[in-house]
């Protein structure tokens, strides 16, 4: 679904369903470089179970115009942007990564309009390397290899991915490539300089970890843990980084029995 | 600071795809001979035949084993995934029927594989696909031929006869500036010569049943996607960026953005068409794959000595291979291709189709038939055994002559292949 906020295209994906105001919306938010096919199973999955579904694609991602938002804080505020475009009163928020701060964030600043938020590989704060934020900023092929390596478990690249045929490493540069340069430097950049004291949260959290996470390893989501009241865990083994990928199923299964039930 | 590394190119052809089986810990890869999958529940059957989870339904759409080689395949060449079909020709037929139906138009080169030729010049003109060829080894050839209703450009990476080496980069920035996807086919190069998709080419296919599988065994092919091209921007692909009323509204392009070739071609194609891989058949060139770091070098190596000993021959009048400076294509050889122009190559005996019948006749190591790749030495004298009812003015047009032989050099002693090359060679003197 296209739809024009601030002025700019906006590309939802919306499983091939018209949004219906007696069914629960969930918003998902993809991660650093990438956009809203990360959640492809997923979010098709909801869309056909009873859930109104917004799989958005981030300003300078996928199919929404540019430029990037460079903070957090206005990325959610684009998020009530996309909510307000569409007369949604209140959503559930499910995001990887990056995605997942900007459901934080939206959450603290906006309670009322939060039903839930699922954070999918999350740490806080969401620190960035020197040499990977460099590599990004002069738009270096590093970047996008460190992204790639570092969003996987090790095992990916000699192990079989559970969607027959595909190669994550392949899929993830393929993406990384086709984007504008410096938005990678600006997703990270963002997470990088994020902070929040998540005062205003008060919805039920789910946090999902991948055991194998090296760029957001289970530990440096201690503090949500401990800060938020409301919280659950969900530690999927074997997977890394990119856990909608590497773990589906599970990944989905922790959202499903999250995430509010569609109208009987 | 040095950034992390990826596995080496012959650590993924030993792994690339397969975790050891977590049912019984087989670490070599299992063949599941199986053509279908009990599913958990109906609602699990539900979300796997609508796409919600990833899984196996049944083996002409996916088949652990074949996903195994899809993957490893998909990990050499550096692409998003990858699809293996019945043939290399099943692999060509898939990617067309994916991208273009009738009214479209591709442009080939006109170096083609007899088989790839006669499926565009003749058998898809009936289903109303047309295709102009031209000659590779001008690249501005391909942007003349391009017209409103073009939807691909072709060509092999080493064309046949002549071994044309296709100047990927140049072409393929014609096709992107046309907002065209450039396929190749790649198998004489395969992805341990070149890196297809790092010099440009968007879709590439191999017959897997020459160099990857390596062994004469089983046929099959494999299509590899980039991932790198965007369907939507280009506006030409209505089969990716339009809602397919044959699954349910699905656009490919927004359902799963990189990855909408690879689905629509496996959704639609290998569930019409069928032309899935048998799980043996990937089990036995996934067996090549795993040596194919270790054979290509020594294909290459006795391809060297071949070539250098029919050089000097005085039967020979010709040898046609891009690393010698002869060849017209020997500098884009040299930038392309620096590992080796592969182990197929042509060359001209002197006698006619007398001579090369005798010279055929007189081999004992060579094996005289229609296939390359194989680790085995393989030979064919057009004229008298492909080309037999052609004249010798046809033959030239097809770019051979009475006297071209092909060979395709395996893995034996060099030194009886050049032996057993050149007793056949005085063989074919003596009238």
């Amino acid at each position: 679904m296209d739809m024009v906020v601030g002025r700019r295209k906006a590309f939802a994906y919306t499983a091939a369903h018209a949004l219906d105001a007696r069914k629960p919306t969930v918003v998902f938010l993809h991660g650093a470089g990438l956009e809203h096919s990360s959640f492809a199973l997923q979010s098709r999955y909801f869309g056909y179970h009873g859930r109104n579904v917004l799989a958005l694609d981030l300003p300078g991602h996928g199919r929404s115009e540019g430029p990037p938002i460079p903070t957090i804080a206005a990325m959610a505020d684009w998020v009530f942007g996309i909510l307000d475009a569409q007369g949604i009163a209140r959503a559930s928020l499910v995001g990887h990564s990056m995605g997942a701060l900007i459901a934080l964030e939206a959450a603290n600043r906006r309670p009322e309009r939060i039903e839930r938020i699922a954070c999918v590989g999350i740490a806080y704060p969401m620190k960035v390397s020197d040499a990977f934020l460099e590599a990004a900023r002069k738009n270096e092929q590093t970047a996008f290899d460190m992204e790639t390596i570092w969003g996987h478990a090790a095992q990916v690249p000699l192990g079989g991915n559970p969607n027959p045929g595909m190669w994550m490493y392949g899929d993830t540069l393929a993406r990384l490539a086709r984007l504008a340069p410096g938005v990678l430097y600006n997703d990270l950049k963002a997470c990088n300089d994020y902070s929040c004291d998540f005062a205003g949260v008060n919805c039920p959290v789910l946090l999902v970890l991948g055991k194998r996470d090296v760029m957001t390893p289970p530990r440096a989501a201690a503090f949500l843990a401990e800060r938020l009241t409301g919280v659950r865990t969900e530690l999927l083994e074997l997977s890394g980084h990119s856990l909608m990928a590497e773990a589906p199923d599970a990944t989905l299964e922790a959202l499903a029995r999250f995430l509010p039930e569609p109208p009987m | 600071m040095a950034g992390p590394k990826y596995p080496g190119f012959d650590t993924l052809a030993l792994h690339a795809g397969q975790s050891p089986d977590p049912a019984t810990g087989s670490r070599a890869v299992p063949i599941y001979q199986t053509t279908s999958y009990v599913f958990r529940d109906t609602e699990h059957a539900a979300s796997l035949f609508n796409m919600e989870r990833a899984g196996h339904v049944y083996s002409r759409i996916s088949n652990p084993t074949v996903a195994v080689l899809e993957e490893r395949v998909a990990a050499l060449e550096g692409g998003v995934g990858a699809i293996a079909t019945a043939s290399g020709q099943a692999a060509l037929h898939l990617a067309l029927a994916t991208l273009m139906g009738a009214g479209d138009h591709v442009v080939a080169s006109g170096s083609l594989y007899g088989g790839s030729h006669n499926l565009l010049g003749y058998t898809l003109k009936r289903f109303g696909i047309d295709t102009t060829f031209v000659s590779p080894r001008e690249p501005e050839n391909f942007k003349r031929a391009i017209k409103g209703n073009t939807r691909l450009l072709f060509g092999e990476t080493l064309g046949n006869p002549g071994l044309d080496v296709l100047d990927i980069p140049a072409v393929a920035a014609i096709a992107h500036e046309a907002k065209l996807p450039l396929l190749v086919d790649a198998t004489f190069t395969t992805p341990y010569l070149m890196n297809h998709f790092g010099l440009g080419a968007d879709l590439l296919y191999h017959s897997a049943t020459k160099f990857l599988g390596g062994h004469g065994v089983a046929i099959g092919g494999v299509l590899v996607d980039s991932g790198r091209f965007d369907w939507e921007a280009s506006g030409r692909f209505a089969t990716l960026t339009a809602p397919y009323e044959g699954f349910h509204g699905m656009d490919f392009e927004e359902e799963s953005g990189t990855r909408a070739f690879l689905l629509r071609a496996r959704r639609e194609g290998l569930r019409d068409f069928g032309a899935c891989m048998a799980p043996m058949t990937a089990f036995q060139i996934l067996q090549g794959i795993e040596t194919l770091h270790v054979r290509m070098p020594r294909h290459i190596e006795n391809t060297r000595a071949v070539v250098d000993f029919l050089s000097g021959n005085a039967m020979v009048e010709k040898v046609i291979y891009p690393e010698l400076a002869s060849h017209p294509d020997h500098d884009l050889c040299r930038r392309l291709l620096p590992k080796g122009a592969g182990a197929v190559f042509s060359f001209e005996l002197k006698g006619g189709r007398p001579a090369g019948r005798r010279f055929i006749e007189s081999l004992r190591v060579f094996s005289h038939l229609a296939n390359v790749g194989d680790a085995k030495s393989l030979v064919i004298h057009p004229a008298s055994t492909t080309h037999y009812r052609m004249s010798d003015a046809d033959l030239a047009k097809s770019g051979i002559t009475a006297g071209t032989v092909r060979l395709s050099i395996g893995l034996e002693a060099s030194a009886d292949l050049i032996e057993d090359l050149e007793r056949s060679l005085k063989a074919a003197a003596r009238p």
